[in-house]
């Protein structure tokens, strides 16, 4: 799928993380952005855009179209590639009480922008003895499966978790997209929102208006008494799939979505697997140092007593994200791995 | 413009307070009354003090690792500032950033920065915030000539450029990169090049004469608020330490009578030969400047030994703002 035809195909969620109700209306994951977008921007003059073809091209993936037209050039702001400054623009605009939203492009180059992020967002307020606010709001397209390589198609997450200061959010479907981008932009400090964008065209139902999904607060998406399954941003739908089938083989699968991991909601997934007795968790991200291994580490200390096997995780093999293909899908987790995972703790 | 004898006097005064700061800053590291990493701007405050002479008091300034003078020069408080060199509740950032960190944003200082070059992308956002609101305001940016080989700066050069902000360029060209010589770190010998290749203005100005910085500051700020873009001063200054600490070890990078040389052009001599010269000022007046000045800086030494450390549960406050840290 190339990115100008992304919106195609639409497939609808089976299952939202709203109240399910047919008759409400859908949105999907892309679109949720531009609409939340614009409806931040017409009730809070101190919201703004910039980033890389985010104005007059609407963004690579098309989730900022129609913001220029509305907003104009000075609140929607195409800039040069300069990743650095892009981040700096947002930081210095924020210090002096604006909202920005500031785009980078794909989530591999925060590393090209990891100064301005890791050294001077998330710091300032600690550094500057707690005088400075940053709210800051980096939007950027993580995740494979798109045949997009090893420098287009990274979850990254686990590397902006580990800095003190930043909040990282990862929306599983549309409904989240508009609720945790809305806390996002209003809250006041720097935020990671990573947009995955295999899910661009999946619609579930979203609310007209806007609303707050809180920062730091997971989700049960569907309750279990036999494992406590925990699947980060898009493994949410290739666990739900897992799940569907598990329970077809009599095993219980309860599932958590953090849907952000910093701030991580330990206690939901803690609870969950003192009634369960086991625990696998899934994320896009390579095994090795992701945020599953913080989440077992927590399990572990927390919950020993109640574990009645290892804890599993489902995770990307430790290499670069390769092009083809015949090699990315077996890359990325899919629902097959969870339910093998899943099987081998019983 | 015309320069009146209370600006004469006025930079003057932003000089001294640096010089004298800073004297006692390094008098307190070599005896080992400092933590951490101690980079002085002694020799350089003729480019802090010619600038923010120039800014109105809201401008906002980014500022380096060698930002003490860059803060007191804009009005800093001796006491918050040698609180935080001792790592005290009581200084600029309650005792968490230490000399690279100090900032005062009431000052619209937005910081020293412990990274060379980060400064510069966030005065950008500064600016853009500036030309966002239409608040008449400018942001200026310090950093010195290593940072201009930088990608940051480039970065923040070409933006601000392309999106025609109102932002001041300040290079401090003290001819060392830490212990590097400009000549090994880039090809060519005039910073100031560099702001032609992003399609702004510039001009080089002696840095060791606050005078010649404030006449070339005021002029381009007149401009930049009147909404002509970027500017960029290159000011050829000198620093007298070392890039770290008073005297290093590794002063093998440049010789004994080279500083002697530019020692004879100390900012601080050539205004107050220009003071009584002009007659202005008289040898008692300066003293008595100084003498004020020094009494400042013993209070916020007394200030600073008396004030607490910062209490051990301080340690996860500020990390977010609204909320704890896990």
């Amino acid at each position: 799928m190339s990115p100008d035809n992304i919106f195609e195909g639409a497939n609808e969620d089976e299952e939202s993380s709203s109240e399910s109700n047919p008759s409400e209306r859908k949105l999907g994951y892309g679109a949720a952005v531009v609409e939340t977008m614009a409806q931040i921007m017409r009730e809070d003059e101190s919201v703004f855009l910039a980033g890389e073809d985010v104005g007059a091209h609407g963004g690579v993936f098309g989730y900022f179209r129609g913001l220029q037209p509305e907003f104009g050039e000075d609140r929607v702001v195409d800039t040069p590639i300069a990743e650095q400054a892009i981040i700096g623009l947002g930081i210095g605009a924020a210090v002096q009480g604006l909202r920005p939203v500031v785009d980078l492009m794909f989530m591999d180059f925060i590393c090209v922008a990891m100064d301005q992020i890791a050294n001077q967002a998330a710091k300032l307020k600690y550094m500057f003895g707690g005088g400075a606010t940053l709210p800051l709001t980096i939007t950027t397209a993580g995740g494979a499966g798109l045949s997009a390589a090893a420098q287009h198609s990274q979850s990254l997450e686990a590397m902006l978790c580990h800095i003190p200061g930043l909040k990282v959010v990862m929306p599983s479907d549309a409904y989240e997209v508009k609720g945790l981008l809305t806390s996002c932009i209003r809250e006041d400090n720097p935020t990671v929102f990573i947009i995955n964008k295999r899910k661009l065209a999946d619609t579930c139902h979203v609310p007209e208006e806007l609303f707050e999904i809180p920062l730091g607060e997971g989700h049960v998406i569907r309750e279990g008494s036999d494992v406590t399954v925990v699947a980060i941003g898009r493994m949410v739908d290739e666990a739900k799939k897992a799940a569907e089938k598990l329970s077809g083989e009599g095993i219980d699968c309860e599932l958590i979505n953090p849907r952000t991991v910093q701030p991580l909601d330990i206690d939901l997934i803690v609870e969950s697997v003192s009634k369960t007795g086991h625990a696998v968790i899934v994320h896009e991200a390579v095994r090795f140092g992701g945020i599953g291994a913080e989440i077992a580490s927590q399990i572990q200390e927390q919950a020993f007593d109640y574990l009645d096997a290892p804890i599993g995780r489902v995770a990307a093999p430790f290499s670069p994200i390769p092009f083809s293909p015949a090699l990315e899908k077996h890359y990325v987790p899919d629902a097959e791995r969870i339910v093998t995972s899943i099987k081998n703790l019983f | 413009m015309e320069i009146t004898d209370e600006i004469l006097i006025d930079l003057y005064k932003r000089m001294v307070r640096v010089r004298l700061f800073e004297e006692e800053a390094g008098r307190l590291a070599e005896s080992a009354r400092l933590p951490g990493f101690l980079h002085l701007y002694v020799g350089e405050e003729a480019v802090a003090a010619g600038v923010c002479g120039a800014l109105e008091s809201q401008d906002q300034i980014t500022s380096t690792h060698r930002g003490h003078g860059h803060l007191l020069a804009k009005g800093g408080d001796f006491n918050r500032m040698m609180a935080e060199l001792m790592g005290k509740a009581t200084g600029y950032c309650n005792g968490k950033g230490g000399s690279m960190h100090i900032c005062d944003l009431d000052l619209a200082m937005l910081g020293a920065n412990g990274i060379v070059g980060a400064g510069v992308p966030i005065s950008v956002g500064a600016a853009y915030a500036n030309k966002l609101t239409g608040n008449g305001l400018i942001s200026v940016s310090f950093f010195g000539d290593g940072a201009t080989n930088i990608g940051a700066f480039h970065e923040a050069a070409n933006m601000a450029a392309a999106l025609s902000l109102p932002m001041l360029f300040v290079c401090e060209n003290n001819e060392y990169a830490e212990y590097s010589p400009r000549h090994k770190t880039m090809a060519i010998t005039d910073v100031i090049e560099r702001a032609a290749a992003y399609g702004f203005p510039g001009a080089i100005v002696d840095g060791m004469d606050c005078v010649a910085v404030f006449e070339a500051a005021s002029l381009a700020i007149e401009k930049i608020r009147g909404g002509e873009g970027p500017m960029m001063l290159e000011c050829k200054t000198y620093r007298f330490y070392d890039h770290v600490g008073v005297k290093g070890t590794a002063s093998d990078y440049r010789t004994d009578e080279e500083v002697e040389e530019m020692r004879k052009r100390d900012p601080l001599v050539v205004h107050e030969t220009r003071l009584i010269e002009s007659g202005i000022m008289d040898a008692d007046s300066i003293q008595a400047i100084k003498d004020d000045i020094q009494k400042e800086v013993d209070i916020s030494v007394e200030f600073a030994d008396q004030s607490p450390f910062p209490e051990l549960e301080d340690m996860l406050v500020d990390v977010y703002t609204n909320g704890e840290s896990s």
